[in-house]
């Protein structure tokens, strides 16, 4: 079992404070190691490449950077779909252009920070869980049940897109694959969850203008949702931040702007793993999340 | 029915008669629809050379018109005028006019990919999405985007800090595009939200606010990259 350096990112500091809990909790009750990545900086999320794409780029080696150079780990692992797509392209990128990697060496020289040289990689949580322990050692170390409880699984858009740079998804039945996903829908079937057909797991929530364009969010979380429902889901399992909130968001927005009602509730991924671990509700953050689902989880007997 | 592709074609140069009759035969209405010819003179052939030297533009010239980003776009699912294959070929031959008429929907691209992810030729259209809008901003076609906003807060703060704190880019936020706080679904969505949360997780928001979380090491990082971006922008944009 190797130690991980772990990336929270400015997100689950903050908003996605719930995620952030039952991650550490789950690796916890998992015996899993990780440290965190030592006075990390934002990974340039959505936003920043759009001033230069380049500031996006250097963010995300200078992470990389502190884990091999000041950490002595060859693994970043990042729960938050937005910081796991930066480190990756950062990866790529730096992996791919000789340009690009002598300008992020050469401003780090500049800027005095630890020098990017290659030779790490980084893994989304869920890429994590399935390469130490896989759907098995999930089964093994359950004590608990999540009941036939009915979960819509939904992937997002940075975990797979654009494919080129996940070089090793799309390698055969054993790795998640870019086009169908399904890391998610294996763990938590292990855990006595039974996936829906959901047509959109990896459709656009809109996230990146949840509040500039707000109507184009409702709209396309109102899609993921009514689809959601309609395959029979009572739970949407997310695995970003940015998405939970969004899903959380435009459903309150929905409701109260136009009057349309949706029934899933909106977990993270990890939440419910920790659930099927036995651990509580307090301690995974369920009663933090905005979607109300303690309810829902009572009259299936999971808690 | 006579012509069904009209959305391309300008009102103004769509000629027909409601009342003519040729040779004896009466060609009233759609029967006699003629569309006006026209000669393009007001191309600018470095317009895809302005585009690349913005970020994400670079591989604009690699398009061959394939429309598989039009196919796969998720906002073309929510309006078909939001059409990337029609943009990135005006944008080859220097139509600035043409584009410029889809100024105000451009911005909308939501970033999700599945262009970039399914481009045959490896174009990257979401980058050129981007480049488009903030060149329409340069240009002073549109005003800066809620978007734009957000993105420049995003990165001032990291400048400064080298980290990112959501309530406090949303404050500037709101302040920036003039959007009141008190609209009805955020304030039931600040209800719910507070609802379960813990106190400790409270405070430690409210000091996050005042206190931005920062990384330690910062030191002179912001500076170098800040520098940077603008020796890059002047060697662009001149």
């Amino acid at each position: 079992m190797a130690k991980v350096a772990y990336y929270p990112g400015c997100a689950l500091e903050g908003s996605g404070g719930p995620y952030d809990k039952s991650t550490r909790a789950l690796v916890n009750a998992l015996d899993l190691e990780m440290e965190n990545l030592r006075d990390y900086n934002c990974c340039g999320a959505m936003e920043v490449k759009n001033v230069h794409p380049m500031l996006q780029t250097y963010l995300s080696a200078r992470n990389l950077a502190i884990a091999t150079e000041q950490m002595g780990l060859d693994t970043v692992m990042a729960p938050c779909n937005g910081c796991y797509h930066n480190l990756k392209k950062a990866e790529f990128e730096l992996a791919t252009s000789d340009d690009a990697l002598s300008t992020v060496q050469e401003l780090a020289r500049k800027a005095d920070d630890p020098v990017y040289t290659g030779n790490v990689r980084t893994l989304h949580v869920l890429e994590w869980l399935m390469e130490e322990l896989g759907p098995a050692g999930i089964r093994e170390r359950m004590t608990k049940q999540l009941n036939g409880l009915k979960v819509a699984n939904y992937y997002g858009c940075m975990y797979t897109r654009p494919r080129q740079i996940f070089p090793e998804k799309d390698q055969g039945p054993d790795s998640e694959s870019t086009y169908k996903p399904h890391f998610m829908d294996d763990l938590l079937a292990s855990a006595g969850a039974v996936n829906t057909d959901f047509a959109l797991k990896t459709a656009c929530c809109g996230g990146a203008h949840t509040l500039s364009d707000a109507d184009t969010s409702t709209q396309l979380v109102l899609n993921l949702l009514q689809s959601a429902e309609e395959s029979g889901a009572e739970v949407i399992a997310t695995e970003c931040p940015t998405c939970h909130s969004g899903l959380e968001m435009h459903q309150v927005r929905a409701e109260t702007e136009f009057g349309i009602r949706t029934t899933p509730k909106i977990i993270y991924f990890t939440q419910l793993l920790g659930l099927a671990m036995g651990l509580s509700p307090r301690k995974l953050g369920i009663h933090e999340n905005v979607s109300d689902s303690i309810g829902l989880l009572k009259e299936k007997h999971i808690i | 029915m006579a012509i069904h592709e009209k959305s391309l074609i300008e009102p103004e140069r769509l000629l027909e008669s409601d009342d003519l009759v040729v040779d004896g035969v009466d060609v009233s209405g759609h029967w006699n629809t003629m569309i006006t010819p026209r000669t393009l003179r007001d191309y600018d052939e470095h317009f895809e050379k302005t585009i690349q030297a913005y970020g994400g533009g670079e591989y604009v010239h690699r398009c061959w018109q394939c429309g598989s980003c039009t196919n796969a776009c998720t906002m073309y699912a929510q309006n078909t005028q939001f059409n990337p294959r029609y943009w990135i070929y005006l944008t080859r031959l220097g139509l600035k006019e043409e584009l410029i008429k889809d100024k105000d929907i451009i911005w909308q691209c939501v970033s999700c990919n599945k262009c970039t992810n399914i481009c045959p030729k490896d174009v990257r259209p979401e980058g050129v999405m981007k480049a488009l809008a903030h060149w329409m901003e340069d240009q002073g076609i549109t005003d800066k985007s809620p978007s734009t906003h957000f993105d420049e807060e995003f990165a001032d703060q990291i400048f400064k800090t080298g980290r990112i704190e959501d309530s406090h880019v949303l404050m500037h936020f709101f302040k920036k595009t003039g959007q009141p706080l008190m609209q009805g679904w955020l304030v039931e969505f600040g209800k719910r939200m507070t609802k379960g949360l813990p106190i400790a997780q409270m405070l430690r928001m409210g000091l996050n606010m005042l206190f931005p979380p920062k990384t330690k090491s910062w030191g002179r990082t912001g500076e170098v990259l800040q520098q940077y971006v603008r020796e890059q922008k002047e060697a662009a944009h001149g």
